[in-house]
This record gives structure tokens, sequence and C-alpha cells, in this order.
């Protein structure tokens, strides 16, 4: 270890400024940080005494999405293996299905590993090409601009993998994490200055220039000619006893063998990820709760009104809670530290609004029952405001005080 | 200062384009550029409407009330729009009728009456018709390259004829939606711009703050 760190430093003089490669200084600034945590100190006070910075923030984040990394692999070879037992077809087709022959592995559901394998075939393309085009633009702009590389890549590019459908296809990977991270990030003047969720603004690009492959009924098991779709959807067409009928209890919604995104279609899942996350103090509780309370409230009054006609008014909470994207929205989305409000009564005002709006369009809107992407959207969008209102009624209190 | 004519007509066009430079007329590029021959319909008649609008006005300038002057300045142009509005009518029906109300919208356009207020109003015949002709023509080309774009990806085609074959059609390409949707023009706008602002560094307008970045390498340790 000490010899890498011994030639870490001997290179250093070259990338810093002055030196003969300082224009590639975000790279050696990356690898260097990805090894060692920096030694940087300020020079006056205060001193902050704290392990906790940037890289560490976002690898947390990392760390509590790793339940929902395990559903990805296990529950998308799991609703694949199931089509394909259903559909009565001998293998998975394409170099999938010939390289799960050639591993001799099963396609039996029951398998966890047979599932977890298959699923990892569908993942890790997927997360591969996320890391390599999003990197590429990271470390692009990063040289350009000469900024440092940023570990919040890390997560976006974890999160954007885990809200895409299993089967979509990879150019289409690529130009979904191209816009998140240029559009949404960089443009802005990246990391820490963007005013969308990278991860969310690529799914949302997606879901406008390529809609057929991202929604509706055939993208959400990864096998050709299966056609079934989530259970929100089922819910939004029938309500919750439609989505009883077709064999899906509440704890399966839960624990997340539903069809679905790759991660996201556990609750419980996300639930894990979200002690860890709150016991860590990485994300912020106010947030999550007051999601969770806004999407409570407003799905109790959606069931005192009721309505003949639309099943959605009389779905509980506890379903609103388990279905779609609902929960992983809450725990990994809403709770981005650039994006969401800054300001601890901002932060209860901006959970609340996505909780009560997501609600609202999921109940009122059938044709686009998914709607918590496009409300953390808007509330990033919003959340500058949300601080300012905090910030400028703290102040009008302060002088009434005085006066 | 005396102005240019050469300079009058050719300035709008990159340096101060209606579009990329002073963000004027973004509701009807967002309209009108689905594809490109709407576009080209519409730029022709906002040149035209400009050109001698600017002339008519300047022509009778010295005459006009200066507490009543924008409700001239809107009449003339409004005779003007009705004129190009009838005569897109007679001679391509089909296109008129998809450009439907945007036509008759022209009259409200900023830099119709941005143009005539500021340099018609200010300067000779001559002068504003070359005024009015670059600032169209600036229009034109931002336009018709967002209009170029928006056909090429949205719809792979280019004034109808097919450019990238479409899945649907049997090709290879698949549509981006993003691109026939209005907003999409927003992304191609802004990246336009940011083409543009990198080329011509002149444009680029001053940070109202700066934020002090301190690189990791120069820290004081």
């Amino acid at each position: 270890m000490g010899r890498l760190r011994g030639f870490l430093d001997r290179l250093a003089p070259h990338f810093s400024k002055g030196g003969r490669l300082q224009q590639y200084g975000a790279l050696f600034e990356m690898v260097d940080t990805l090894l060692y945590s920096p030694g940087d100190r300020t020079a006056g006070a205060p001193h902050v005494r704290d392990a906790v910075d940037l890289k560490r923030v976002m690898f947390f984040v990392v760390i509590a999405a790793l339940p929902c990394v395990w559903v990805a692999l296990w529950n998308t070879g799991y609703q694949a293996n199931l089509a394909i037992a259903e559909l009565d077809l001998r293998s998975a087709a394409g170099w999938r299905g010939g390289v799960l022959d050639a591993l001799g592995i099963s396609y039996a559901a029951e398998s966890v590993l047979a599932n977890a394998l298959h699923g990892a075939l569908y993942f890790i393309p997927i997360y591969a090409v996320t890391l390599l085009v999003g990197g590429a633009w990271e470390v692009l702009f990063a040289l350009v601009r000469n900024h440092e590389v940023n570990e919040g890549f890390l997560v976006t590019s974890l999160l954007y993998a885990l809200i895409l459908p299993p089967d979509l296809p990879l150019w289409q990977v690529a130009l979904g994490i191209s816009f998140g991270v240029v559009i949404g990030k960089e443009v802005f003047g990246g990391t820490g200055k963007n005013i969308l969720n990278p991860a969310l603004a690529g799914r949302a690009f997606l879901y406008f220039a390529y809609p057929a492959e991202i929604s509706g009924e055939t993208v959400w098991v990864a096998v050709d000619g299966y056609t079934g779709a989530t259970a929100l959807g089922v819910a939004a067409e029938s309500g919750v006893a439609g989505v009883v009928n077709t064999g899906t209890s509440w704890m399966s919604a839960f624990i997340g063998t539903i069809p679905g995104s790759l991660g996201e279609t556990s609750a419980l899942a996300c639930l894990i990820g979200a002690v860890f996350l709150i016991y860590s103090g990485v994300a912020s509780w106010r947030i999550m709760l007051g999601v969770f309370a806004g999407m409570v409230v407003t799905a109790y009054l959606f069931n005192l009104i009721g309505s003949v006609t639309n099943p959605m008014f009389a779905m509980p909470w506890y379903w609103h809670l388990v279905l779609g994207g609902f929960a992983f929205g809450t725990v990994f989305m809403a709770t981005d530290p650039v994006t969401s409000a800054q300001t601890d009564p901002g932060r209860w005002v901006f959970g609340l609004l996505i909780g009560v709006l997501t609600v609202v369009i999921r109940v009122t809107n059938p044709a686009y029952p998914e709607a918590i992407m496009m409300v953390i959207l808007f509330a990033n969008l919003l959340a500058p405001l949300i601080d300012q209102g905090v910030t400028w009624l703290h102040v009008r209190r302060r002088d009434r005080r005085r006066a | 200062m005396r102005l240019q004519p050469k300079t009058i007509l050719t300035d709008p066009l990159i340096n101060d384009n209606p579009i990329t430079y002073q963000i004027l007329g973004l509701c009807s590029a967002l309209a009108v550029t689905t594809s490109m021959m709407p576009a080209l319909l519409m730029s022709l008649a906002v040149t035209a409407v400009m050109s001698i609008g600017g002339a008519v006005i300047s022509a009778i300038r010295h005459q006009i009330p200066d507490n009543v002057r924008i409700v001239v300045q809107l009449t003339i142009i409004a005779s003007l729009v009705i004129v190009a509005d009838q005569i897109l009518k007679a001679y391509a029906f089909e296109t008129s009728r998809q450009l439907s109300v945007f036509v008759a919208l022209i009259v409200t356009n900023c830099i119709v009456l941005g143009r005539i207020e500021t340099f018609a109003m200010k300067n000779g015949v001559g002068a504003s018709f070359l005024d009015g002709l670059g600032n169209g023509l600036g229009y034109s080309l931002a336009l018709m390259s967002i209009a170029a774009i928006r056909e090429l990806f949205g719809s792979g085609t280019l004034f109808g004829v097919t450019a990238l074959p479409t899945i649907a059609d049997g090709g290879w390409y698949y549509p981006n939606g993003l691109m026939i949707l209005p907003p999409g023009v927003f992304f191609i706008v802004g990246l336009m711009i940011w083409a543009i602002r990198s080329w011509r560094v002149e444009q680029v307008e001053q940070p109202e703050f700066r934020i002090r970045h301190v690189h990791r390498t120069e820290a004081s340790s």
C-alpha cells in the first residue's frame, strides 16, 4: 500500500497546476481519491472533525441500494423464468439463452441461483452501458472544465439502472444516461449545482422519446412475446381487486415478486435501504416521512370521496405504498441531497408535496398511473422556491419578535 | 454612428440572431417546426412581413403620433399578415392549414414589433427594409435549423423525403418522440445556443456572481 501511495505522490506534481499533465488533473484526482481518502485540510478556522465527505455520503447510498440490486438480479430472472415456464419455451431467446445453456443453468423459477444469474444477464449489460457512457461524459466534462470527477455519478448510474425496464435496448440506455448527465447535470455546472435529479431526468427523457420501450404492457418481463402489465397498471384498470385476481397478494407486492422496473418492485428492499440511510444520517428522514404522510392522507381522502367509475379512488394507502416506484422514489430519489429542499421545514413541505401529488396523479390520471418520477422532477424545480419561502418566513418571524 | 447596410443585413444572422441571441419569438419556433415545410412557409411569411412592414412604417414614421404609434404599427403589420395569409392559402393550402393560427399570430410576434419599435421608427426606409430582411432571415435560419433537427430525428424525414427509414416503415431508425413534442424545442434551442456561444465567445454573458473554485492540488497545506 505504501508503495502505491508513494507512486501517486511522485506523480502528483505533474498533474497539479503548472505541471506537464495539468489538463489531465481531473483524471489523476479521480484515481487518487478513489484509492485514498483525500488528505486536504482547511488552513484556517473553523475546523470540522468528521469522517463524512462527499465520497462517503455517495458510497453509503450505493450500499443502501444493494438490496434493490439483489431484487433487480433475482426478481428479473424470477419473472423471466416464470414467463418462460408459462409460454412453455425451452430456453431464453438470443445470447442470454446461449450463455445460460452453456453454463448449464436451468430455467427453474424455484432456484435462487438460476433466477439471479438470468436476471444478471439483463441487469449487468444495462449497468455496464450506463457506467461506460455516463462515465465517459463525466470524465470529458471534468477534463474540459478542469473540475473533479465526483462520486455522485456512482449513485446516479446505479439508481438510473435500477429504474429501467429489464429489456430496454442498450442504445436507449446510453442515450438516456447521456441526457441525464449532460442536460440534467453538467449544463448547470456539475454535481452540486444541478436542479434536476440526473437519473430521473434520463428516465424522463426515455419516457418521452421512446414511450414504446419504457411503458405499456410488454416491457416489464424480459421475455419476448410475454405481455404483463405492472401491478400498478392492473390497479389503474380494475383496482386492488384486479391486482389480487392476477394472483398478487399485498405481501408479494411488498417483497417485490411482481413485474416492474429492474430494482424498484420491492418495498421491502427499499425499506432496508431507508433504515440504513436514516441510521447513517445520509438521507433526510423528514423528506421520506413527508412523502409517506402526504401519500397516506391523500389516499385516505380519495377513499372517503369514492368513485363509481374509477377503481383507483378506493385503493388504500398500504397498496399505494407497495405498488410501482413509490417506495424506491421516496427512499432514493426524493432524498437526493442536491435537488431536494435544504431547510428542515422545507424538507417537510417538499416531501408532502411529492406524496400528495403522486397519489393525485395516480388516482386521477389513468393514462399514466406511475406518477412519482414526474412528481419528483416537478418538486425538484420547486425546491429552491420552498427554501426561499422558509427563509422569508423565518426572517419575518425574527423581525416581529424584535419589533 | 452610421450603420453599414451590409452589417444591418448580416448581423442578425448569427451575431444578433432573434432566436438564439435575443431569445425572442420562441412561441412560433415551438409551434411550427415539427417539419420543414411549414417552417419554410412561416419563415417566408415572417421575413416578408418584417421587411415590407419595416419599410412602410419607416416611410411614415414622422407622421405617426407618438402616443398611438403601437396602434398604427399593428394596423400596418396586421394588414400585411392578412395578405401573407391569403397568399399562403391560395398557393399552399395544405401546409397553411398545418400552420393554422400561427400565421395570423405573426401580428403579435415580438420580433416583428421589436424591430419596428427599435429600428424602423428611428431609421430610413432602405435601412429599415434591410433590418427587417436581415432579422427575418436570421429567424428563418434558426427556424429551419430547428425544423431540420426535429423532422430528421423525430420522423426520419427531411421535407417529407425519407432520410432515416423508420422502424414502422421497415427501416432501422427509432423515431425520437421528444423531438415531436413542443418542449423538445427548448432542448434543441438550448444546445444551439450552447454551440453558438462556444464558437462566438463574445456572446457569452458575464455571470452575475462567480463561485471561487480551489482545485485540490492547489490547496495550501
